[in-house]
């Protein structure tokens, strides 16, 4: 079986780290009946064990920062990870904050970045696609 | 029939179970999403899901009771498999009729759910403990009304001195509709509607999906499973959608077309083949589809008690009719 499966079965789990919802909103905007991602066979997923993709928003508090380290190792492999916002890909407005160990690079390996305050639906679900092509390499090279 | 044809069979059975209950997943994901004012996902999502479940890792959490949680999925899957062999496929009985009847479909449909259920308590998550308490929870209630229209069915049939009463390829052959009285039409129109209710909760899907509700505890008794343990399970999963549809079809409409239409033989066979299959998708269709669409998740003391008394009451008043029937009809 090989990683080609990805392409049109790719499973999504969300993690919140300290994000103000605008970025949430979006990914739940993106299952709604006008983009319906799960006519690319994209779905969103309770648990990490059920992930492909990981849909990583907000800046990384102090305390989620070893949530989300372990959320990413709880990942079965291949895995791959999508920051979804400018908070998470550059620490945005919380630049240099006292409370933000962010941005999302440092604590785990970021494939995708989809800058943005909020990002559209659509730069979420190119980056989820984006995604896939990481997989493929891993497939590649195994 | 020598012992080859029927492994020849029960292959083609199994297989063709499999099959069918991937595609009507696929089928019930097409048609919840259209009624939703979405496209929805291609008809074959669900062997894309399961081709790339298998590519993933599988993880045996550390905390978790390593053999009792790698054993569940293969029980669940293997017991969903086997009662395929128990039930008539239309225009043919039962592959392994004689061996075992209705009552042994029952207990092959609740393993899964125990297997479930015992994986969750072994994952070593919380969430799977609360989410196999729940499952255990709704087993208790469904399991009883579920057995009530069973024994019913199988009390009326053995007083037409039909024997054995209680397998499924008899109660398939021997339709009760014509048999019995007004009383009995109602009693009969009343179990099946019981049946009906039943059968999302033995699914375990909305409005009875609280073992798994992904939005509340996080997958429930499948939170720590991942990879082939996952696929296992939904591979389980559509393959007991078709066992319960198939039953609750060879219980109340096991009627053919071919007949009707004048045919024989092999085309009989094919027709009828093709009618069951369709059969089998209108009560997916009624009883799974359009319910988890229009509602939303009940909670753990409104199903339990809803099938405690609700249920259960409406299935004994269907029993009740069959029996004032017989008394009254004679």
């Amino acid at each position: 079986m090989g990683l080609s499966a990805f392409k049109r079965a790719l499973w999504v789990f969300h993690v919140a780290t300290g994000s103000c919802n605008g970025c949430d909103i979006e990914i739940v905007a993106a299952l709604t009946p006008r983009y319906d991602v799960e006519r690319f066979g994209i779905r969103l997923v309770g648990t990490p064990r059920h992930a492909d993709v990981l849909l990583v928003t907000g800046p990384v508090t102090r305390p989620m920062a070893e949530r989300l380290k372990r959320v990413y190792e709880q990942t079965p492999d291949p895995k791959a990870v999508v920051v979804v916002g400018g908070c998470g890909s550059t620490s945005g407005v919380f630049y240099e904050s006292y409370n933000v160990v962010g941005p999302v690079d440092r604590i785990i390996p970021v494939d995708v970045y989809v800058p943005g305050c909020p990002p559209r639906p659509e730069a979420i679900i190119d980056g989820v696609v984006k995604a896939v092509a990481k997989l493929e390499k891993l497939g590649a090279k195994a | 029939m020598s012992g080859w044809a029927i492994l020849g069979q029960a292959v083609l059975a199994l297989v063709g179970g499999g099959i069918v209950g991937l595609l009507y997943r696929g089928l019930d994901r097409k048609i919840a999403a259209r009624m939703q004012a979405r496209l929805g996902p291609p008809l074959r999502q669900p062997f894309l899901d399961l081709g790339k479940l298998l590519a993933k890792e599988t993880v045996i959490p550390k905390t978790a009771v390593a053999w009792v949680f790698s054993a569940m999925p293969f029980v669940a899957a293997i017991a969903s498999f086997t009662a395929l062999l128990y039930l008539p496929w239309g225009p043919f009985g039962p592959i392994l009729e004689g061996h075992g009847d209705a009552l042994l479909v029952l207990y092959l449909l609740a393993v899964p759910a125990l297997a479930m259920a015992l994986g969750g308590f072994a994952s070593g998550s919380p969430l799977g403990v609360v989410g196999a308490q729940r499952e255990l929870v709704m087993l208790v209630s469904y399991e009883f009304p579920l057995a009530v229209v069973l024994v019913a069915l199988a009390w009326r049939l053995s007083t037409l001195g039909i024997a054995p009463a209680f397998s499924l390829g008899q109660m398939a052959r021997y339709p009760l509709w014509g048999v019995v009285g007004p009383l009995g039409l109602i009693g009969l129109v009343v179990l099946l509607v019981s049946l009906l209710v039943v059968t999302p909760a033995e699914l375990a899907k909305i409005p009875f999906d609280i073992p798994e509700a992904e939005t509340e505890i996080a997958g429930g008794l499948f939170v720590e499973y991942s990879g082939t343990y996952l696929a296992l399970f939904y591979l389980a999963d559509a393959v007991r959608t078709v066992v319960m549809a198939g039953l609750v079809v060879a219980l109340f409409v096991p009627y053919g077309i071919a007949q009707p239409l004048g045919l024989a033989g092999a085309a009989a066979q094919a027709v009828d083949l093709l009618f069951w299959l369709a059969k089998v998708f209108g009560v997916m269709a009624a009883a799974v589809t359009t319910v988890r669409v229009g509602m939303a998740r009940l909670k753990v003391d409104q199903i339990a008690r809803g099938f405690w008394w609700r249920v259960t009451a409406v299935a004994l008043s269907g029993l009740l009719l069959l029996a004032l029937d017989k008394v009254v009809s004679g």
